[in-house]
């Protein structure tokens, strides 16, 4: 009982092995059917704003991105966007979990659920333990680019009272454009929750609606972007298209 | 290599004056991992600090990304738990182990290498960090270049320590050596589930159990274990009396290991992890309690006849106030795990205020007694300062107390608010003047700590007095000191 070996294989390795049993493999069972999905299956059908991103700031885009077909272009801005969201700490001061409980789901919406952590993104996931900021995972085209473009340069332009960090260099010299590193977190910050949106997308049969209503004019409020007549056409071909 | 003297040793006086002798002790190798120890701990305050400087928008540095806010919390955290705590830990054990084994460390060259490998890992997780190399394990935050090379330090840290261990394994172990002989494997076997598995091999809510487990785990299977046992083994050579009781330390021992290791899941109440796993984790939590109070009344009554050393001795005041520490965190744990608490204070400062309380409160403090009852020792000099150690006491511990005071506070008042749909900009507001203490009271414990270094630093240099060593020259004169620990 007071020997090493007992101490050393009880203690150190039977009681850890047990525990990794309990409380790391059995909670594995439930989902161990999932399909763990790539960052490409992720990206195949890219969100709305990241077409926009394409449109706004095309000089950029074709810096960031090359000669890339779309749905490639979003894979790598969703890899890197992730990395830099890792490696900003972002995760410590934003949750992506939404608890069925503490008035979560009023706040943020739908609980969540184990298939939308089943991918590359989320190895490890990136739920958190601390909500500084909001929380995340539904937070996609909650607001425009523009808003990030502008929040990610100093957040209390946008949100008043904000402690979140500048970060100056995700912009080009100009300190107006995002560079790589921007549209790539702007993009992956813009995917959280898509999946939810689509899942809506397919409730509603877009065609029908567009037949039995006169087109929509998309001349709302002009955009500062220098290219706006060239972006706008381009907006309508893509609406027209879907 | 192995067997050539160190220069500096210690002189156990039933040893020196052999030919040949080779010290029990490397006391080198003590030294160095402590000055490490505590230069990462400067650094690690300096970067909490800066953090907390942030959060209320008064963010001191050029923004630029290699001292970006963010990076700079991760260093804080994790500076803390391999850069002050393992190396202060390490130092701890080349003190004890071979005086509880009566064996040298396996080689004081692997000392070297150990020593000199293990503070690079940690250079290289400090640089990795600023360049933005950062991994999503909360707490292993390490580049995942540099994974490989922690399971390779801990492999060599099983080698020395293990090997006096086992030599003597014919003799009865004191409690502080089980820690230390789970504490080691646990070290290793717990990095590589938190560091790989979720990177590599599972993904999504299969993953996420194992970083609830990794973050518990190195403060439940690697600092609780190396703490208990540093306490148990100083505090009776301090107050000169064996602990109160050995059989309450060994429920304590096995208590830590069954219960321990169960508890992960209790990071992730709410998530898509199953219910039943997450229910388990509360009940294991709740259980632990029972585990925990042993210790804290095992010191409390070996203390007990000797409350003058209160006023005495700064070491015995430092591990006092850690317990007192301990108690309330765990009294702490017991409720804030529960479901009903969850739903208030799950991301909040409270949070952060009971990860203070346990890792500087509890561990660090012991750590602090330690360095106080070793420093002198190690150098052969009395305190250079006795104003310089009270000032670092009362400043570290208010400062300590006041912090986690003010981020319950500012964790309750947050959750409420959050919870009744409070708008966002409307509870910074209010956590803001939290805050703004919070930084004061950090300011107080970077005061407490220059004090320290400089103490340290000048008694190093020489001081106007010997230290006379009355704790261990009698006992190792009078044939070691297993005897006065009370081990059976």
């Amino acid at each position: 009982m007071e020997r090493f070996s007992f101490i050393f294989l009880v203690a150190g390795v039977c009681f850890f092995a047990l525990a990794f049993a309990v409380s790391g493999w059995i909670p594995m069972l439930p989902v161990r059917d999932l399909e763990v999905r790539t960052v490409e299956q992720l990206a195949e059908q890219p969100p709305l704003e990241f077409f926009e991103l394409k449109e706004q700031y095309p000089e950029a885009y074709a810096r960031a991105f090359g000669e890339l077909p779309d749905v490639a272009a979003f894979a790598k801005a969703l890899r890197a966007g992730h990395k830099t969201y890792v490696a900003e700490g972002c995760w410590h001061c934003h949750s992506q979990q939404i608890r069925p409980w503490g008035g979560d789901e009023a706040r943020y919406g739908a609980k969540s659920y184990p298939e939308e952590y089943h991918n590359e993104l989320n190895m490890p996931p990136l739920w958190g333990t601390r909500r500084i900021g909001p929380d995340l995972i539904r937070r996609g085209g909650n607001q425009s680019n523009d808003w990030h473009v502008a929040h990610f340069y100093h957040p209390p332009d946008t949100t008043p009272r904000s402690v979140m960090p500048s970060y100056p260099w995700f912009y080009e010299d100009d300190g107006l454009t995002p560079n790589a590193t921007g549209l790539s977190i702007i993009a992956y910050v813009q995917w959280l929750g898509s999946w939810q949106t689509r899942i809506q997308e397919t409730v509603y049969d877009l065609s029908v609606i567009e037949s039995s209503y006169p087109a929509p004019s998309i001349e709302g409020p002009p955009r500062a972007a220098p290219s706006e007549s060239e972006s706008t056409t381009e907006g309508e071909d893509f609406f027209d298209e879907n | 290599m192995a067997d050539r003297p160190v220069e500096i040793g210690d002189s156990r006086p039933h040893e020196a004056g052999s030919p040949g002798h080779r010290p029990l002790v490397n006391q080198a190798l003590v030294k160095w991992h402590l000055v490490c120890g505590l230069s990462w701990l400067g650094l690690a305050l300096i970067a909490g600090l800066l953090y907390s400087l942030q959060l209320i928008q008064q963010w001191p540095l050029p923004k630029i990304a290699e001292l970006s806010p963010g990076r700079i919390r991760m260093i804080h955290t994790n500076l803390i738990a391999f850069g002050f705590l393992t190396n202060s830990f390490l130092a701890m054990l080349y003190w004890t182990v071979p005086r509880l084994t009566g064996r040298r460390v396996a080689s004081n060259t692997l000392g070297a290498v150990i020593c000199f490998a293990w503070n690079a890992i940690i250079a290289a997780t400090w640089i990795g960090l600023h360049l933005g190399e950062a991994q999503a394990v909360e707490w292993g935050e390490t580049p995942v270049w540099v994974d490989p090379l922690v399971v390779v330090g801990a492999i060599l840290v099983w080698i020395q320590f293990y090997h006096p261990i086992i030599k003597s394994s014919e003799r009865a172990m004191y409690v502080s050596l089980w820690y230390f002989s789970a504490g080691f494997i646990w070290l290793g076997l717990t990095y590589i589930m938190g560091n790989f598995f979720p990177e590599y091999v599972v993904a999504g809510t299969a993953a996420g159990p194992l970083l609830g487990l990794y973050i518990h785990d190195l403060v439940g299977l690697w600092v609780t274990p190396m703490g208990w046992g540093m306490m148990y083994f100083f505090v009776p050579i301090i107050l000169r009396k064996p602990i109160w009781s050995h059989a309450l330390s060994l429920v304590g021992f096995w208590g830590l290991a069954f219960f321990y290791p169960l508890q992960g899941v209790h990071h992730f109440l709410g998530s898509p992890i199953p219910m039943f796993a997450q229910y388990s984790a509360v009940i294991s939590t709740i259980a632990i309690e029972i585990v925990v109070t042993t210790v804290v009344i095992n010191f409390f009554m070996t203390w007990r006849g000797s409350e003058s050393s209160l006023r005495t001795s700064i070491p015995i005041r430092w591990f006092w106030v850690g317990t007192l520490c301990y108690a309330i965190t765990c009294f702490q744990c017991a409720f804030q795990v529960t479901l009903t608490f969850q739903q208030v204070i799950h991301f909040t400062d409270w949070v952060v205020g009971h990860a203070h309380l346990v890792m500087f409160g509890v561990f660090s403090f012991w750590i602090f007694g330690m360095i106080e009852h070793l420093w002198p020792k190690l150098t052969g000099n009395e305190w250079w300062s006795s104003g310089l150690r009270r000032w670092n006491f009362w400043l570290t511990s208010l400062g300590l107390g006041a912090m986690f005071l003010t981020l319950t506070a500012s964790g309750i008042a947050e959750g409420f608010m959050s919870m009744n749909l409070v708008d966002r900009s409307t509870i910074l507001e209010v956590v803001r003047p939290f805050w703004i203490v919070r930084t004061l009271t950090g300011l107080s414990i970077i005061g407490g700590f220059s004090c320290l270094a400089v103490n340290v630093v000048m008694t190093a240099r020489g001081s106007r007095r010997r230290h006379i060593d009355t704790e261990y020259a009698p006992f190792e004169q009078s044939g070691g000191e297993e005897a006065a620990l009370g081990a059976v």
